[in-house]
């Protein structure tokens, strides 16, 4: 099935439910693993970027920055991807990115809000962008990707997902 | 001796008419299953004897089995088994308190069920001292049937207090967060259920997530964050009626952590809008906010002390999280924990003498009670190792905590000594979040 009609369907299937179907419309894909970032694609320098950028380069299809435990860091290996994402932003001032803060399950919940959304400012501050393109929003320990008691399992879910709510 | 392993099942039939009544569509709230995983030897030995009940349809609860599993939780008392249990006197004139003697108890408990008419019902109970062979009290409370739970908590209470000096706190309500199903398919519910897991009932519901339940003071209403806006939100709900307002939702930054002043007026929160989470004191008649705290760390997680002057909260201004107290009118807060890495999630005994709280070791985060009192020393009543959420009984005689069992929440009641734990789990899905709700009022 192509993309077209999957969004169609998507699209009628949402009439009764709006609510529900509205956050699935603009979820993006489980997040990649984290890898090295040597051979990622630069910007073209022909030009900027479009909405189709975003499927066809490989830099703007890495969505998320994970971090060490307690900490905020943006770690280097995450700034070159990020460095594409601001451009796009900068190339597409209609754009705007949600940012979700994340951690693991240590500590309690309500602190953990508050990591999380430290971990979101951070990225926001290497994304920069114009004022209203970036909100940040942190689900703490809320929304986990892993759920074992272990620190491969901790280090998953430690993490920001950049999502798209405007192209 | 206590089972190990007791389980109870609870009637769905409350949990479904509370959801139909307060929300879009009717689903059942789970119950919980309650377990005693471990007794204690040394607690006061008391028998309650069945209660006699005349002729005709059977009663939907056994008063004296729900007073001996709240004695048996406490922590402070070790009920007589049931089938130990060898003669059923139903007054006092009918004790032998020879036989009572010689199975060991210092204490026993008769009473008897009559009709009332108007289906109401009358129960009357005595509690004796065995070795003085004296009546302590003596009492009756007339009731529909459905209510003999309560009618039981409320006679466990009169006996603790009797024979402790401390009031009693079984006829007590508490609140739970339940989360079934993973990520897009995930419920969340917020309950409201006996102290003892029973009678749930679905006080909200959401796709998103949600947390930190804080009773009012009162017993009326409760505090939580819901998700469901696609940020933190604060809400305000009446348990009885389903309204609901929404207290704090700024549309920048985090919005969460409420918990009540002690005389339902106020309620803190943290607030994340100014650009990092700050303590703010919220009038819930007026809305107005008045911030707390000013300070670049996360300062969240505030709590009231008893007399409503100071507030204690989480902060991480010292590079990790630890607990710190300040005037409900601002100025200097000051660092009241300095054991362990992580202090956070503080709850504060009624006469504000113990604080327990989330204690964090390296990878090993416990349930910890600091007793101001001997200088900031703690006790561990949780073995570990993702504890959180601790929350006082009303008579701190007994907390709740969320811990984890494999990749599953559950729930804890653990008596504040530590040596006493009831584990409160759902069949499909998390529970998390607990908080204890206030004494009721008749």
């Amino acid at each position: 099935m192509n993309k077209t009609v999957r969004v169609t369907l998507a699209a009628l299937f949402c009439v009764g439910a709006v609510a529900a179907c509205s956050k699935k419309a603009v979820k993006t894909p489980p997040p990649p693993p984290p890898e090295p970032m040597a051979q990622t694609q630069a910007p073209t320098n022909d030009g900027a970027y479009t909405p189709e950028s975003l499927d066809t380069v490989d830099c703007l299809r890495q969505r998320t920055v994970y971090f060490d435990f307690d900490s905020n860091e943006v770690k280097p290996e995450y700034q070159a991807f990020l460095a594409c994402h601001a451009k796009y932003l900068r190339d597409r001032p209609s754009a705007q990115i949600r940012l979700t803060g994340n951690t693991d399950e240590r500590g309690t919940r309500e602190y953990n809000l508050g990591l999380g959304e430290r971990r979101g400012n951070a990225v926001q501050g290497v994304l920069a962008g114009q004022s209203g393109q970036v909100t940040v929003v942190s689900k703490g320990k809320e929304d986990p990707t892993c759920r074992e008691h272990n620190e491969d399992c901790w280090s998953k879910n430690r993490r920001v997902e950049i999502e798209y709510t405007a192209k | 001796m206590i089972p190990p392993m007791r389980k109870l099942t609870h009637l769905l039939a409350f949990a479904l008419a509370a959801a139909a009544a307060f929300v879009a569509g009717p689903v059942a709230a789970q119950s919980l299953n309650v377990d005693i995983t471990q007794g204690l030897k040394s607690a006061t030995p008391i028998a309650v004897v069945p209660f006699a009940q005349a002729e005709g349809t059977p009663l939907p609860t056994d008063v004296a089995d729900v007073m001996r599993a709240d004695f048996n939780r406490s922590g402070k008392f070790r009920a007589l088994d049931k089938k130990d249990i060898v003669e059923m006197p139903s007054k006092g004139a009918d004790i032998q308190f020879a036989t009572w003697r010689l199975l060991k108890q210092n204490y026993i408990t008769v009473g008897r069920i009559v009709d009332a008419g108007g289906g109401m019902l009358r129960v009357e109970y005595e509690l004796w001292d065995v070795n003085r062979q004296q009546s302590m009290l003596s009492q009756a409370f007339t009731a529909p049937a459905g209510d003999l739970r309560g009618v039981a908590h409320q006679i466990a209470d009169q006996i603790y207090e009797k024979i402790t000096g401390v009031r009693g706190a079984f006829w007590t309500r508490i609140a739970y967060v339940t989360a079934v199903g993973l990520n897009r398919n995930a419920n969340y519910s917020l309950i409201v259920a006996d102290s003892d897991g029973y009678n749930p009932q679905v006080v909200a519901r959401s796709k998103e997530s949600l947390l930190s339940p804080a009773w009012s003071p009162d017993g009326r209403k409760i505090a939580y964050v819901s998700f469901e806006s696609g940020n933190s939100a604060v809400y305000v709900q009446d348990i009885g009626t389903g309204s609901r307002t929404l207290l704090a939702s700024h549309p920048r930054g985090i919005n969460s952590a409420p918990a009540w002043s002690p005389d339902g007026s106020k309620l803190a929160v943290s607030l994340s809008y100014v650009g990092n989470p700050e303590i703010f004191v919220i009038d819930v008649a007026s809305r107005q906010e008045r911030r707390i705290t000013n300070n670049v760390s996360i300062d969240t997680e505030p709590v009231f002390t008893p007399d409503g002057q100071s507030i204690i909260f989480t902060s991480d201004r010292s590079g990790k999280p630890q607990l710190y107290q300040t005037s409900v009118g601002g100025g200097d807060a000051q660092r009241i924990t300095f054991s362990g890495g992580f202090n956070a999630s503080a709850s504060v005994s009624y006469d504000g003498k113990q604080i327990a709280m989330v204690q964090g070791n390296g990878n090993v985060y416990r349930i910890a009670i600091m007793d101001r009192s001997l200088g900031g020393q703690v006790r561990y009543v949780s073995p570990g190792n993702v504890d959180d959420s601790p929350s006082f009984a009303p008579n701190a005689g007994m907390l709740l905590y969320a811990a984890s069992q494999g990749t599953r929440g559950v729930l804890y009641a653990v008596s504040a000594d530590g040596l006493v734990r009831q584990r409160l789990v759902l069949s499909d899905g998390d529970v998390r979040e607990p908080s204890w709700g206030p004494y009721r009022q008749r």
